[in-house]
């Protein structure tokens, strides 16, 4: 263990030299703080579209008419959808967690490039607001789901240019942040420190980034012709000008696809580096864990027409797409097995952050091979669109990366705030979360094979009990959610004061103080062993390598 | 769950069977394993871990078998696909347009419908039209869906083969009533299929023509 930083040095959170209040914030370029303002903002944006979500369950509970519209019921599930991805699961883990931990990880004082870190906020928050006005111009928050599928979005009157604009811009801020991401981590790790002695949660912002600097500009482009088309009347993808709405379906997917990998490719980075925290030892496969993202960067970048198999394609495309959708999951596969052999012979202490990760497994797991089911050309076009589809991407993307968001929190919240948290609600609170889920979400994947068809207001008699039993699942689920969320906000005033390592990690963060000194280190570290090197726990000393 | 009500359910059924049952026994395997060492090497049994850094063989063992069975699936599913995509020349051709929010049937001699009727053992081939946004004609009992997309006509073609009436939904959002465009496909026996079409041929003033002119089934 390198020595921690001296006392007497003041933590980012009190640093004199910046701007006074508010401002000492809002125009940091400290990147800790700017990861601060992310948290902030996108936890925010969670608990809007959580509520959004559970008041669709809500509505849920009866085939007819329960709480709201069928016109609201529409907006809802765009709104959720919006929220949720462009909003929390796109920035979630590099913005927050990539921002505070990146530079720490690599032993650099801040990200390569400062004040586009944040301006990267800045055009965040301009796309979020944007969104949120959408909501409440005249004609209506818009209404034609997340994928704004023509020509249903050129015909709607709803506000659909600023919620185009809003993904417009919040594309932005992605790029910018993968883009610094791929610099900083070329050019600014400590000396010592090669690419597979980084952090594997470093590993997967980098594939990430890549993801989001080559992917990204083809929806901005993409929603930038919708609104030309709305605007001005030009024919690209409407048929009633000579346009072609399943080319626009192929454009949208051609990000949409990546970016369900920007989505999953931090969180799983972030299993690999909890697991061997608190089971003592090292991670198992580092370099097949570091290769199979990249792996699943560039193969991901090409399976994207498989969320359009009943368009009508030729049996080539249909060949290849589903050819490649199986070939990605590979690495993945061989992911969860490297971390489930993690915890062979370990030393075990299942903490909250731990448990988070074993529920992403289980979760993801079912996620991804629902997707297996999903792959497979004549079941796809049985339950595409289909409530199935539903189920299959929240297992991913909460059970997955909504998990590791939560994990990520607990487990990095003594160094971000520098207190504990308090683990008996902790528990609880992670309890009721993960029962939740999979009441809540397991009957969708039933529902669906039985042929309940997605963004559905009105659903037949035959899907009532199934209906009702995920919407007592989201009320499980929001008391898990409220229970974790409360706790750690009291903690941030009550909990107990941090060590600099509370978990015993290995990796450059806990060398330094809770919170972290506003540069960081006081001395540029020198690395000279992996991330995970737990043999001083070891009684004896392994057979020689 | 599984009625076996079209010549794609089974081959659906079976590859969804097929593959749930390759993902039980890997995902038990898992979750036993995973819950099994939390609890064996639990820190209080088991205070000195061992680092063990990786183990080639096994590496290439779990690369190699998921892509064995994940080319079998992909088969599975090809090959299903297949069904549906190959169809028969005889096939009758019905034209289906879908609008903001309701189906219309037309059949080859001009009536029109807001409900399909078929004959029982006689393969029907969709004609699909949209006139304003995307829809997507899918009928969950045959496990068959193929989006209607204005200014292009997708085709997609079944057969039932006993009597009975089968949900029609709309998988494609598109608008306030998305889910309110359900019908239903009644297929009916040859001679109550005929006497059907008779009535609403007349109905309609429609020449009263065979159903099946092209091709007669063989019986």
């Amino acid at each position: 263990m390198k020595p921690a930083t001296i006392a007497a040095e003041p933590d980012f959170y009190h640093e004199k030299k910046g701007l006074p209040g508010i401002f000492g914030w809002i125009f940091s370029t400290d990147h800790k703080r700017i990861g601060i303002l992310y948290l902030v903002t996108i936890i925010s944006f969670f608990l809007v579209g959580t509520t959004i979500g559970v008041l669709m369950r809500l509505e849920m509970l009866n085939p007819e008419n329960t709480i709201v519209t069928a016109q609201t019921y529409n907006t809802f599930f765009t709104l959720h959808g919006i929220i949720m991805i462009f909003l929390v699961l796109i920035p979630v883990f590099p913005a927050v967690f990539g921002n505070f931990f990146l530079p720490l990880m690599i032993g650099a004082k801040d990200v390569f490039f400062p004040r586009l870190n944040l301006l990267s906020w800045w055009l965040f928050i301009a796309g979020g607001t944007l969104a949120l006005v959408s909501l409440f111009l005249p004609g209506g928050a818009p209404d034609t789901g997340w994928t704004f599928y023509v020509p249903y979005s050129i015909r709607s009157n709803t506000n659909i240019i600023p919620a185009l604009m809003a993904a417009f811009i919040l594309g932005f801020s992605s790029i910018l942040t993968g883009l610094n991401f791929i610099t900083t981590i070329h050019r600014m790790r400590a000396p010592g420190m090669s690419w597979f002695k980084m952090p594997l949660f470093a590993w997967s912002l980098y594939a990430t980034g890549w993801v989001q600097v080559l992917a990204t500009p083809v929806i901005g482009i993409t929603l930038l012709l919708v609104t030309i088309e709305r605007l001005f009347g030009v024919g690209i993808f409407d048929p009633t000008l000579g346009g072609d709405p399943v080319l626009y379906q192929h454009l949208f997917w051609m990000y949409s696809h990546p970016a369900v990998y920007i989505i999953i490719l931090p969180a799983m980075g972030v299993v690999s580096d909890i697991i061997p925290v608190f089971a003592r030892r090292t991670i198992f496969g580092y370099k097949f864990i570091a290769y199979s993202s990249i792996a699943i960067a560039s193969v991901g970048s090409l399976v994207w027409a498989h969320h359009m198999f009943t368009v009508g394609m030729s049996n080539t495309g249909m060949f290849m797409f589903s050819l490649l959708t199986f070939l990605v999951a590979i690495p993945s596969a061989i992911k969860v097995f490297n971390w489930v052999a993690t915890l062979y012979k370990g030393s075990i202490e299942p903490e909250v952050p731990l448990l988070f990760m074993l529920a992403f497994i289980v979760q993801f797991s079912i996620g991804g091979l629902t997707g297996l089911m999903l792959g497979a050309l004549s079941v796809n076009i049985h339950v595409t669109d289909t409530y199935f589809v539903v189920g299959h991407f929240h297992y991913v993307m909460f059970g997955g990366t909504g998990f590791a968001l939560f994990g990520a929190l607990h487990y990095w919240f003594p160094k971000m705030f520098g207190r504990m948290y308090n683990k008996r609600p902790a528990f609880y609170g992670w309890l009721f979360m993960t029962v939740g889920f999979n009441v809540l979400y397991f009957p969708m994947l039933i529902m669906g094979y039985l042929g309940m068809p997605r963004r559905y207001y009105h659903y037949l008699p035959q899907y009532e009990l199934l209906q009702r039993i995920a919407t007592v699942g989201s009320w499980v689920m929001v008391i898990g959610i409220l229970l974790l969320l409360a706790n750690l906000i009291i903690s941030l005033k009550r909990g107990k004061k941090a060590p600099a390592n509370p978990w015993g990690g290995k990796t450059l963060e806990w060398s330094v103080s809770s919170p972290p000194p506003t540069e960081n280190f006081h001395e540029i570290p020198v690395v000279s062993t992996g991330p995970y090197d737990y043999s001083e726990y070891e009684r004896t000393v392994p057979e020689a390598k | 769950m599984f009625s076996g009500s079209s010549p794609f359910s089974d081959s659906v059924d079976t590859t969804f069977l097929a593959i749930t049952a390759v993902s039980l026994v890997v995902f038990l395997g898992l979750v036993t394993a995973m819950v099994y060492f939390v609890m064996r090497y639990n820190r209080k049994k088991n205070p000195h871990p061992t680092n063990i850094e990786g183990h080639i063989p096994l590496e290439l063992t779990w690369t190699i078998v998921p892509l064995v069975l994940f080319m079998g699936m992909f088969y599975m599913g090809w090959r299903g696909y297949l069904l549906e995509f190959d169809i028969p020349d005889h096939a009758v051709p019905i034209k289906v347009t879908a609008q903001m929010w309701k189906w219309t049937f037309e059949y080859p001699n001009g009536v029109q419908t807001d409900t399909l009727y078929v004959p029982m053992n006689t393969p029907i081939k969709c004609i699909l039209h949209s006139v304003d946004v995307n829809h997507s004609f899918y009928i969950p009992s045959f496990r068959i869906k193929k989006d209607v997309i204005p200014n292009r006509e997708n085709i997609m073609w079944f057969k039932t083969v006993r009597k009975a009436a089968y949900d029609i939904a709309c998988a494609e959002y598109c608008g306030l009533n998305h889910s309110y465009m359900y019908t239903k496909v009644i297929s009916l026996d040859s001679t109550g299929f005929d006497q059907w079409y008779r009535m609403i041929s007349i109905q309609q003033s429609k020449p009263i023509l065979p159903f099946i002119s092209a091709v007669k089934q063989p019986d």
